[in-house]
């Protein structure tokens, strides 16, 4: 268990999230800019996105579309008829002060996801899904008092997942995100990238007395992008709500944020009337009407999800809970794994490979599932080495690293390198009668009683032959040898 | 008579039997211009590529490339259109200087027909009245009396063509604005159904009341203008999925059959009494030409004005939050920090109009008030809606007055601003319900400033419409009348 | 409804607007003048009317997720207050 800064055992924990998830979409939600990653700033802008007088915005269907699957993979209702409004507030991220959104008919409602919680498995449900437009990016020059911005993100499509306050720990907001990020990449609608901002989120925190149904003040801190500032920061608040609490004080509701370098959260400075955001329906956008023929269609094309992989794991392959639950939470080695097994039918060696050596080897590279450097051919062949004791476990790892660095076919190169074990019965019981022949010494030792003796003697057979000696079947003939 | 004054069939033809050259039509244009606006105010930037353009298009003609209604057509845009030559203000200071980087679909597909825009006109400020006196670039002038507004918004459109400064314009209409300053100006304009002419480089205003319409000397220009920016635009979401209009075939002088329901109740109390019997005259006329007349009861008349205001201001302080300073238009010299930017911005930038109706429509959005303004207008919208269902069940047409009074003098109507937008009542419930409305003139009063009156249609109705503008028109000769200009 | 004067600081602050003393008065009663003429609506009863928002019955209109060209950044960029190293720049903003 944790070491916390504050006596936890007086207090419960309630969480709720509410996710920023950018789509993976070609083109902007109402415009046909690209959504690009990392372009020159205000190069992917048009007079649309950038909000000049006049323009109207066009609904990227796929936007729709995206969210209607991940509404469906997070057992959600899909609003059949819904809309978007408009958020009003003056910032200088956001061109036409304010921001296309859905508040009264959000497209996706009560759904829920499960992830691995505290006590095990547990639902987080899904108050809403909506559609709404990313907002500009803004970099902040100490030096010179002024702000630089880049519309480029402006108007890249986002879904905002809103959970209900079911999470009890920052370990459960990470599990859920988790659970949230592999659903959505598995859908393809998003990659769920961190580190790009393509994944944001904002955590409601609040504390109660153990036991009490009332809830607490709740506090929101906005905008964290990784796990990491989402565990400290969610820790902090939580330290920070029941110091004053202890202390007689109360919790004030305000928008906070985190300085992850600091490793502190602040009040965030803005006026109390910053939160009247006089929402209307969008009158420039026609409402959607979404019949149960489209919801069919969306369904039908959405591919197996990672729950229903690892239950399938479990069950198919015998997989650890822990192994399965591993493997899925990347699309691409999942599917890889899939697709290795496919070809040689021995689920756990694949996965020894993959989760051990393989997962080390994509870290250390820097590398993502995706993009495996070998293919799924070479560790099939390479496992069936292994099952058929060709070669030895110390010989199957070194071939796993030339696979993954060099690209080799472990075929070739075993038999190129001679690195396949002596199994022959025949060649292992001369090897056995030379070495008694050679160590006259030892064999009386033995045969005296010293039994580490043994031992000596098969070193001498697996030295000779690098290792590649079945050495269990070399300490059986020894023995029966020297029994007569 | 000068050629300035021919309307644009007649001008066509000329082109087209090489009786005169674009680039002549537009040399005397541009020299008329030069004369007429500083006495009514009608252009705020005029086209410095006109000429230019007239050639290329000269040439075009010529090569038998272009042929079109308004092929060599010297026309007006309202300020609020955009375009990428000349700049686009919407008579507000808040967008002086603004070079619009795209042009609005309107204008790529007059540029397309062949017409030569020769200037921005000028316009209450972000359409925001009823008089274009609110226009930061100072008021326009009625050329039937200079003593007199123009009406409004689109105060300059109307009046660059009352004065001979252009043969067609554009005007946008978001209450009113195309039909009671066409009515005060003696033009004929046309308010489409909405959705029917892209939206799209139209500085918003009430984004669900907008639309862009064709102000002429009568409705076959009108009409032809219509023809060419209507029809479906992938760029405008509310835009209507069918073809431009063609109205080839509606332009005929009966109008036996077809039955027109006047509303009593837009005739009783606060309606000048000459205006009334105007349209009790029109009545006669179109009775003579075979339609049906009657009076009957147009029910929610008096919950328009309230709900319009109510919907367009709402609309509209979201539209203008966009102003701030940054990206475009006023940018204040000094300011202490980006508060102060955007404070300053807006405050000095905007008109004491436009402020009060952001106020009003923050106010109608803000939290607590949503239900009982906001919500409530668009419940109201839907009941004036039905009301007009109602009515066009049994009528082809409602025919009614466009405003209480005739063009009111200049600083008279700002003072009092309930009656300011009380002069709407009759125009902005076209607007609600999204249908089309026609406004022609029908007399002058003893002060020789033109009547006008309305025809509205159900939604698509704008044949109908036209048609019956078309037969009136052929039997009476108020939009022949020309105001005596003080240059002609 | 009475608007008095906070209200009318609280509508300004939240459409970005500064208005003198004077302003203030007049604002005040201009809006209460109109907001007591649209107390009319009040008179319908509306419990069982759906609210308007798109006059007609258009829906489900899209585009194809394609991409098209960008504008040049210099025609983006023309109007604006101040530029540097191609971005749009403000007095610093403050959290
Ligand atoms: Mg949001
Ligand atoms: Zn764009």
């Amino acid at each position: 268990m944790a070491e916390y800064y504050s006596d936890r055992s007086k207090y419960d924990v309630v969480i709720g999230l509410e996710v920023h998830v950018e789509m993976s979409t070609k083109t902007k939600i109402f415009c046909g800019c690209s959504t690009a990653f990392g372009a020159e700033p205000n190069t992917q802008t048009c007079p649309v996105c950038t909000g000049m007088p006049g323009v109207l915005p066009v609904l990227n269907e796929q936007v729709v579309q995206n969210a209607i699957a991940a509404g469906l993979a997070t057992n959600c209702e899909i609003t059949q008829n819904c809309k978007f409004d408009r958020k009003n507030y003056f910032y200088p991220d956001l061109p036409k002060a304010f921001q296309t959104s859905q508040l009264y008919l959000p497209i996706c409602r009560n759904g829920w996801v499960e992830i691995n919680g505290d006590n095990g498995k547990k639902k987080v449900r899904i108050h809403q899904i909506h559609m709404e437009e990313d907002a500009g990016k803004l970099s902040h020059h100490d030096n010179t008092g002024e702000t630089f911005i880049d519309y480029n993100r402006c108007g890249v499509p986002l879904m905002e997942i809103v959970s209900e306050p079911d999470m009890t720990s920052a370990t459960e907001a990470c599990a859920y995100m988790e659970a949230l990020a592999a659903i959505m990449s598995y859908l393809g609608v998003s990659d769920c990238k961190l580190e790009e901002g393509s994944m944001r989120g904002d955590i409601n925190v609040s504390i109660k007395p153990k036991g009490s149904s009332v809830l607490g003040t709740r506090t929101e801190t906005k905008n964290l992008n990784s796990f990491k500032a989402i565990t400290r920061a969610i820790e902090w608040e939580i330290d920070r709500q029941i110091d004053l609490l202890e202390n007689g004080e109360k919790v004030v509701q305000e928008t906070r944020r985190w300085d992850d370098e600091k490793g502190i959260g602040y009040t965030m400075r803005s006026k109390e009337n910053a939160h009247d955001y006089r929402y209307f329906p969008e009158p420039d956008l026609a409402p959607m009407h979404i019949s149960d023929e489209w919801i069919a269609e969306v369904k039908a094309k959405i591919p197996e999800l990672p729950q229903q992989k690892q239950a399938r794991y479990l069950n198919e392959w015998q997989l650890s809970e822990y192994d399965a639950g591993m493997i899925v939470r990347s699309k691409a080695l999942a599917l890889f794994c899939e697709e290795t097994v496919a070809l040689c039918n021995e689920p756990k060696e694949v996965v020894n490979f993959l989760m051990g050596d393989g997962l080390r080897l994509l870290n250390e590279n820097c590398l993502d599932a995706k993009d495996m450097p070998f293919a799924p051919k070479q560790l099939s062949d390479l496992v069936s080495l292994v099952v058929k004791g060709s070669i030895n476990k110390t010989t199957a790892k070194a071939v796993f690293e030339k696979i993954f660095r060099e690209n080799i076919d472990p075929i070739e190169y075993v038999k190129a390198n001679n690195l396949e074990m002596v199994s022959d019965e025949e060649e292992l019981v001369q090897m056995v009668a030379d070495v008694i022949a050679a160590n006259p010494k030892s064999v009386a030792d033995y045969k005296g009683g010293k039994k580490a003796a043994l031992g000596f003697l098969v070193g001498q057979i697996m030295r000779a032959t690098k290792g590649r000696a079945n050495a269990a079947r070399v300490n059986e003939l020894i023995r029966e040898m020297l029994q007569d | 008579m000068s050629i300035l004054e021919l309307s644009v069939k007649e001008l066509r033809k000329k082109i087209t039997n090489k009786e005169i050259s674009v680039p002549e039509v537009v040399k005397a244009q541009l020299a008329h211009i030069e004369k007429t606006n500083p006495l009514y105010n009608a252009y705020h930037d005029i086209n410095k590529n006109a000429l230019l353009r007239a050639e290329t298009v000269q040439k075009e003609i010529e090569a038998g490339t272009l042929d079109s209604a308004f092929a060599g057509v010297p026309v007006a845009v309202k300020d609020n259109i955009c375009t990428t030559e000349m700049t686009t203000t919407c008579g507000s200071k808040m967008l002086t200087g603004f070079h619009s980087p795209y042009n609005a679909t309107v204008v790529k597909r007059l540029q397309k027909a062949g017409a030569v825009i020769m200037g921005k006109a000028n316009m209450d400020e972000f359409a925001m009245g009823s008089t274009s006196e609110t226009c930061y670039y100072g008021a326009v002038k009625n050329p039937w009396n200079p003593e007199h507004v123009s009406g409004g918004s689109s105060g300059g459109s109307a009046v660059a063509v009352a004065s001979y400064g252009a043969f067609a314009s554009l005007g946008s209409d978001t209450g009113g604005s195309i039909r009671q300053p066409a009515a005060y100006c003696n033009m004929t304009g046309v308010k489409p159904t909405y959705g029917s002419v892209s939206r799209f480089g139209l500085v918003a205003y009430g984004s669900s009341l907008d639309q862009i319409g064709p102000i002429a000397h009568n409705i076959e220009d009108a009409a032809a203008m219509l023809a060419i920016i209507s029809g479906y635009d992938d760029q405008d979401s509310t835009s209507l999925k069918q073809g431009p209009f063609d109205f080839n075939d509606c332009l005929k002088e009966d109008l036996e059959g077809k039955k027109i329901g006047i509303p009593v109740n837009y005739l009783g109390e606060g309606i000048d009494p000459e205006i009334k019997a105007a349209i009790y005259e029109a009545a006669k006329k179109l009775s003579e030409l075979g339609a049906e007349c009657e009076e009957f009861i147009l029910p929610m008349v008096d919950y328009a004005v309230p709900a319009y205001y109510i919907i367009a201001s709402a609309e509209a302080s979201s539209n203008l939050s966009r102003f701030d300073g940054i990206k475009y238009g006023y940018h204040p010299k000094k300011f202490t920090d980006l508060e102060d930017l955007y404070l300053t911005a807006r405050s000095e930038g905007f008109g004491m109009e436009v402020k009060r109706r952001i106020m009003l429509g923050t106010f109608a959005l803000s939290s607590g008030y949503y239900d009982a303004y906001y919500q409530k207008a668009l419940k109201v919208k839907a009941l004036i809606k039905q009301a007009f269902d109602g009515a066009f069940a049994k009528y082809d047409t409602i025919l009614s007055p466009v405003a209480p009074t005739v063009a009111p003098k200049l600083g008279e109507s700002l003072n009092n601003l309930l009656q300011m937008y009380l002069s709407d009542i009759y125009t902005v419930s076209v607007n609600l319900a999204g249908i089309p409305a026609v406004s022609l003139p029908c007399g002058f009063n003893k002060e020789n400033l033109p009547i006008g009156m309305q025809f509205l249609g159900q939604a698509l109705s704008e044949k109908t419409l036209v048609q019956l503008a078309y037969a009136y028109q052929s039997i009476t000769e108020h939009h022949h009348k020309k105001p005596q200009l003080e240059v002609l | 409804m009475n608007i008095d004067a906070k209200m009318v600081d609280y509508v300004a602050e939240l459409a970005k607007l500064r208005l003198s003393e004077e302003e203030k008065l007049r604002m005040g009663e201009d809006l209460n003048n109109i907001l007591v003429y649209m107390d009319i609506l009040n008179e319908l009863d509306t419990e069982n009317v759906q609210a308007m928002t798109h006059v007609f019955d258009v829906n489900n209109v899209f585009r194809a997720d394609e991409i098209k060209a960008s504008y040049p950044r210099e025609e983006i960029l023309k109007n604006a207050l101040a530029v540097e190293d191609g971005c749009f720049v403000v007095p610093k903003t403050v959290e």
